[in-house]
Order: C-alpha cells, then sequence, then structure tokens
C-alpha cells in the first residue's frame, strides 16, 4: 500500500492540535479541536484507500485496475455529514450555555406583547408626569408666586385621565 | 420472513418523520410512536421465533448489492434477543413518559420534539443490533447518540447543558475512536463487512489484530461505561427527565456490550482477550459498586449500580466459552429490564417524594405503598437474591467461570458476590431511609449509615439537579412502571425456556462459521473482483 506522505503529515499535525484544543476548557475550543480531530480522522480513512488512481466510474475505457479505490470516499462521506450535524448541534448546546451564563433562567421568561405595551405606556406617563411638574415649577417661578396659591400640586385627576 | 428485517429500522424511522410533522396535534404523536414500537416489537418477535426455529440468521441484501459490496443487515439469535428486549423497554417507557406528560398537563416539556427524537433514538439503535458491517454499525451508533444528546438536554435548563456537554463530548470522542479503528481495520483487510472481515482478521500478524481490537473495544468501552472509561456515566444520566434516564440506562450501555461480544466473538476469536478483560470487569464491578455505596441521591446511587454490573457482562465475554456467553445474553436481558424498572420506580419515588435524596425522603412506605412493593421487588432482583433473575443470571455466570477454573476467574467471582451483597446493602438502605423511616423521623435523623453520604450537586437555586419540580403520578405511569416490574418476574417464572434461548444463541455466537456461510451462502470470495490494489 502506498500513500501519500503530505497527507500522512498532515494527519499527524490535525490529531495534534485537535486533541490538544479539544483538552482546553472553553466548549468553543471543544469544537474546534472535534472539528480538526473530525477532519484528521477523515484523512485516515482516505488513506487507506492506497494510491491515488482514475475516477472510479465505469466506461468502459477506464481498466479496474487503473481506478481508485471508492469505498472509503464513501465511508468519508458520510462520517462528514454525521459530523456536520453533530457540529450544528454542539454549536446549538454553546449558544444556549452562554445564554444560560449571561441571562441565566430568567433569559427565557418571555413577557407578552400586551404587557410590553402597558409597561411602555407607564414610562410615557412618567415622562409626562415629570415633565407636566417641571412646566407648573417653571410657571410659579415667572409668576413669582410661592407654592401656597397652587391649590393642588399634583396633577389633577383629569389630567391623570389623559396620561393613561 | 426476511423481508421483515428492514422493518425494524425503517417502521421507527417513517414514525419519527410522521411525528415531526405532526408536531400540533398531541394525541396523533403518541398514537403514531406507540403503534410504531407496538410494530416493531411484533416484527422483532415474529423474527425471533424464526430465527430460533431455523438456527440460520435471517439476511437482507440491502438495495440488492451482495456483500461485501453493499450492506448487509443480518438478524441471528443474539440480535433477535436484543431486538425484541430493547423494543419492549422503549414501549414501556413511552407509555411512562405519556403518562407522565398528562400529570404535569405539559407544563414544562417541550412534546412535539419527543417522540420523533424517541423513535430515531429506537431507529438507530435497532440498526446497531442488526448492522452485517462495522460502518453500518457506526451509523447506527451515531443516529442513537445524536438522538440522546437531544434527549438529555431536552428543555435546555442550566443543568441538563452542562451534564449534557460532558456527555455529548465523551460520546464524541468515542465515536471518533470508533471511526479511526474502522479505517485501520479497512486498511488491514479491505472491507468493513463483518463476515468477510471474521474470515480475513484471522490471516493478520497476531500484533496487527491486538491493535485492531485494542482500537475498536476502547471506543466500544467508552459507550458501555467499562472502568475506567465510566467515569462520565453518573454525572450525566441522572438529570435527564426520569423516562429518559430508564431508557438510557436499560439500552445504550448494552448496545456497547453487543459490540463487544461480537467484536470478541465474531472478528477477533485469535486474540487472547480473557486476562484483561477479567480484570477491567472485575474493577468495573467494585469501583462502580463503591461509587454506589457513597450516594445519597437514589439517581446517582443506580447510575453507579449501572457501571459496576457492565461488570458481570464483561466478565462473562472474557470467560469466552459457549456456557459463559449464554450466560451473559441471559443477564444483559435481565439487566436491561431491572434497571430500566428500577429508574421508573424512582421517577415515582421521585413525584411522590418531591426529592430523590435518601436523607429527605421518609414515610414513603405509608404514603405510597404501591411503590414501596415496587421498589422492594426491583431492588432484591437486581441485588441478586433468589429466586429473581439477578440471583439466576449470577449464578449462571458463576458456574460458567467455574467450569473454566483459573485463579483470576476464582478472584472475579468472589468480586462478583461482594457487589452482589455491596448493591443488596447499597439497595436496602434506600429501603430503610426512604420507605421504612416514619416521615417524623426524617428533621435531625442521625444514623452512621448516611453519615458521610454524598447529595447530587446543587444547582444555583438550592434544588437538586434533575429532581422533576411536579408532583403527582397517573394510572398510565404506575401502570407502566408495574408492566416492567412483571416482566423482570416473567423473566424468573420462564427462566428455564429463556436461559436454553440463550444457550443457543450463545451457539451460534461461538461458531462465527454460521454467521459467515449466511452472509456468504457461496462461500467467502478471496479477493474482490477487480484486482486488490493493495
Amino acid at each position: 500500500m502506498s500513500a501519500s506522505l503530505t497527507l500522512v503529515v498532515l494527519m499527524a499535525v490535525l490529531y495534534g492540535a485537535g486533541v490538544y484544543v479539544m483538552l482546553e476548557r472553553s466548549l468553543t475550543r471543544i469544537l474546534i479541536g472535534f472539528l480538526l480531530v473530525g477532519n484528521a480522522t477523515n484523512l485516515l480513512i482516505f488513506l487507506m484507500s492506497g494510491r491515488s488512481g482514475e475516477a472510479p466510474i465505469i466506461d468502459g475505457t477506464t481498466q479496474p485496475a487503473d481506478i481508485v479505490d471508492p469505498v472509503p470516499q464513501v465511508l468519508m462521506l458520510t462520517a462528514i455529514v454525521i459530523n456536520f450535524g453533530v457540529t450544528a448541534f454542539i454549536l446549538a448546546l454553546i449558544y444556549r450555555s452562554w445564554w444560560l451564563s449571561n441571562l441565566g433562567d430568567e433569559g427565557d421568561d418571555v413577557t407578552s406583547d400586551e404587557e410590553e405595551m402597558d409597561a411602555a405606556e407607564a414610562d410615557e406617563a412618567l415622562v409626562f408626569h415629570t415633565n407636566l411638574e417641571g412646566d407648573d415649577d417653571a410657571v410659579r417661578a415667572v409668576l413669582g408666586e410661592g407654592a401656597d396659591d397652587d391649590p393642588d400640586p399634583e396633577p389633577s385627576e383629569q389630567d391623570r385621565d389623559v396620561m393613561r | 420472513m426476511n423481508a421483515l428485517v428492514p422493518l425494524l429500522v425503517i417502521i421507527p424511522l417513517v414514525g419519527a418523520a410522521i411525528t415531526l410533522i405532526l408536531g400540533r396535534y398531541r394525541r396523533v404523536q403518541i398514537a403514531i410512536s406507540v403503534t410504531a414500537l407496538v410494530a416493531v416489537t411484533a416484527t422483532a418477535a415474529v423474527l425471533l421465533a424464526d430465527v430460533d426455529r431455523t438456527g440460520v440468521p435471517a439476511v437482507v441484501e440491502v438495495g440488492a448489492w451482495p456483500p461485501p459490496f453493499g450492506i448487509v443487515l443480518v438478524v441471528d439469535r443474539l440480535a433477535a434477543i436484543m431486538v425484541v428486549v430493547s423494543a419492549l423497554m422503549l414501549l414501556g417507557v413511552l407509555v411512562f413518559a405519556v403518562g407522565q406528560g398528562i400529570a404535569d398537563r405539559d407544563r414544562d416539556t417541550p412534546v412535539s420534539i419527543f417522540h420523533p427524537t424517541y423513535l430515531i433514538l429506537a431507529g438507530g439503535l435497532f440498526d446497531a443490533f442488526i448492522a452485517g458491517d462495522l460502518f453500518n454499525m457506526y451509523v447506527g451508533f451515531e443516529m442513537l447518540l445524536a438522538a440522546s444528546y437531544v434527549l438529555l438536554t431536552l428543555g435546555g435548563t442550566g443543568s441538563r447543558i452542562r451534564a449534557g456537554v460532558t456527555y455529548v463530548v465523551v460520546s464524541l470522542v468515542s465515536s471518533l475512536l470508533f471511526l479511526g479503528a474502522i479505517a485501520l481495520i479497512y486498511g488491514a483487510t479491505g472491507t468493513v463487512t463483518m463476515a468477510l472481515l471474521s474470515d480475513r482478521i484471522r490471516e493478520l500478524p497476531l500484533d496487527v489484530q491486538v491493535i485492531l481490537c485494542a482500537a475498536l473495544l476502547i471506543g466500544f468501552a467508552v459507550k458501555a461505561a467499562v472502568f475506567p472509561l465510566s467515569f462520565w456515566l453518573p454525572d450525566s444520566y441522572p438529570t435527564a427527565p426520569a423516562p429518559v434516564t430508564a431508557v438510557f440506562a436499560g439500552l445504550l450501555t448494552k448496545v456497547g456490550v453487543y459490540a463487544i461480544i461480537r467484536t470478541d466473538k465474531l472478528l477477533f476469536f485469535d486474540v487472547p482477550l480473557t486476562v484483561p478483560l477479567l480484570i477491567i470487569g472485575g474493577l468495573t464491578m467494585l469501583v462502580g459498586i463503591l461509587g454506589a455505596l457513597a450516594q445519597a441521591d437514589v439517581k446517582r446511587l443506580l447510575s453507579f449500580t449501572l457501571v459496576s454490573h457492565i461488570g458481570y457482562m464483561i466478565f462473562g465475554v472474557a470467560i469466552g466459552t459457549e456456557l459463559a456467553t449464554g450466560a451473559t445474553i441471559y443477564y444483559i436481558v435481565h439487566h436491561i429490564t431491572v434497571q430500566t424498572a428500577l429508574f421508573l420506580v424512582v421517577g415515582l419515588i421521585e413525584r411522590v417524594g418531591r426529592s430523590t435524596s435518601i436523607t429527605r425522603l421518609g414515610g414513603l412506605l405509608k404514603k405510597a405503598p404501591y411503590v414501596a412493593i415496587l421498589f422492594f421487588i426491583g431492588a432484591l432482583n437486581l441485588g441478586g437474591i433468589p429466586p429473581f433473575s439477578g440471583f439466576l443470571g449470577k449464578i449462571g455466570l458463576f458456574e460458567a467461570g467455574a467450569a473454566s477454573p483459573s485463579p483470576l476467574v476464582y478472584v472475579l467471582i468472589g468480586a462478583g458476590v461482594i457487589t452482589s451483597l455491596l448493591t443488596l446493602y447499597a439497595l436496602m438502605r434506600v429501603w430503610n431511609m426512604a420507605f421504612w423511616r416514619p416521615k417524623e423521623d426524617v428533621e435531625g435523623y442521625e444514623s452512621p449509615l448516611i453519615e458521610s453520604l454524598q447529595e447530587s450537586p446543587e444547582s444555583t437555586d438550592g434544588t437538586a439537579i434533575g429532581v422533576a419540580t411536579a408532583v403527582g403520578t397517573s394510572k398510565l405511569m404506575v401502570g407502566a412502571t408495574t408492566g416492567l416490574i412483571a416482566l423482570t418476574l416473567c423473566l424468573t417464572v420462564f427462566a428455564g425456556p429463556l436461559f436454553d434461548l440463550a444457550q443457543r444463541a450463545a451457539g451460534n455466537v461461538a461458531t462465527p462459521e454460521t454467521y459467515v456461510d449466511s452472509v456468504f451462502p457461496g462461500g467467502v470470495p478471496d479477493s474482490l473482483s477487480g484486482g486488490d490494489a493493495r
């Protein structure tokens, strides 16, 4: 069995780097390590097809002895697809654990649209209220009168209704 | 009859597709997944009866491609037994899960993905059992693992994600080891079809055989939770919902054991594995059960006993005689059933007692006498008290060991007896604390028995990880648990015929020629047509 030395060296480097990164604590690095080791394994499968050769297509002109062994390529393709699916899952897992560590379980509490609207209205009312008081103070200052003359320092019932 | 073989994989997968599409209709989903599993159970039972009657494995060439070019599915007695038992377990646990969903009124279970994932798990499991080539077995493993990742992290709570990460990373590494081993085996022999490998591996030099065998076994040993590769199991299983834990505990590790049996008996029967496997088996038993003794949490305790009892199976595989293999198969069947049933009982306990820690549970005998009976039967069975199947399985293994005596085997028999007693001790302590002790005594209770117990790790809000907050049981949950406990009793009552069946299966396994001849009725091809490129 003859194999390309470049590929063997590449595989060894991928295995080494992958295992090294996989031993880190961070999930993202574990994922990168998994990808490297996974690709190293794919290369290992590929190397097992032996020498290179022609494409394994039987069209009447190729000699069976010249074509490359197609089975490892099939195995590799399946392994790539599986690795892809698992990678997607780990990415979701990483996102979820980031979400939980940053927002905690409260991050999951979904407020309904109505609650959000209510909260927004309350904010607006508060701003309006403060502005109103500010205006009153300004008017009083202009008139140069004390607060005594003001019969109702609080916004009237009517004003409140407007606020709502 | 052979036409039935692919159905074992097709039915669950089609069921998974339909339940995924109908994710919004819960009742339809339940109906479809129950129907699918009943159909698979029936198919598997028919296949088992047929394969057992003829004694010849049922072989299907997928897509009519003849082996070694195409994929073959092979159902021999061992595979058929495993499929029947797993299908029954999956069905029982599904009923339990449905009952639990009803009891919870769907408050915190995203059920729409539970059923499809569960069925894919089933499909992957059956595929791994009936695969006739190593690569298809790898695909089966990956299917069931991917489904198990989703089931373990169901709901995505903090503790489940944390446990899920350990489990996912460990499983990924073991899968890559398995895949690497397949690549090396292909490089050495030029095939992945097991029947052909059985013939060709013999022609390799012994040292190459040992390396290939070790690479394959390490991958399987991680999945089977064999010491020292079992560290991940007690941390990850107990956090999942009760039915999921039950399925994992009962079935997933046994797939690893099944693969080890196949590797040892069909592929690498020339490699002398007895001594290393005996040592590993003994250590698995003792270390596992010692871990169980230190646990206060019943789920963690059961996870440790699970690891320890894998040791018995490795012991059986190690002895290697036909008698021992038969006893191992019977023990696997017994252990799948009783372990699943016990985890379901714990699922009931956690809902009745609102905790799974024996330092906090008390007075359950009065509160839930029926659950107490179920637990008591299961515990005696797992502990190996006569006349239950746990006792019969262990006696079978010890007899097989004594029939091929060596000093190490006798040490192992001693270790097995000690493990059995310690299992009984651990479970009876649970019984004494959780069921026998009056509720009033729980506060300020002091006893040397529970002095140095390790509680399960707690999440940030102080509740133990993995304990369901919901309470209340439904009739379906109790019914499903009762059914599985009744099944363990059936294993005892019908032990004679079952043991004979296991022995016949072992006879199949012990003669790889039966397997090889059924896949290659015209004789094993010498080399691939088109010339061997290497």
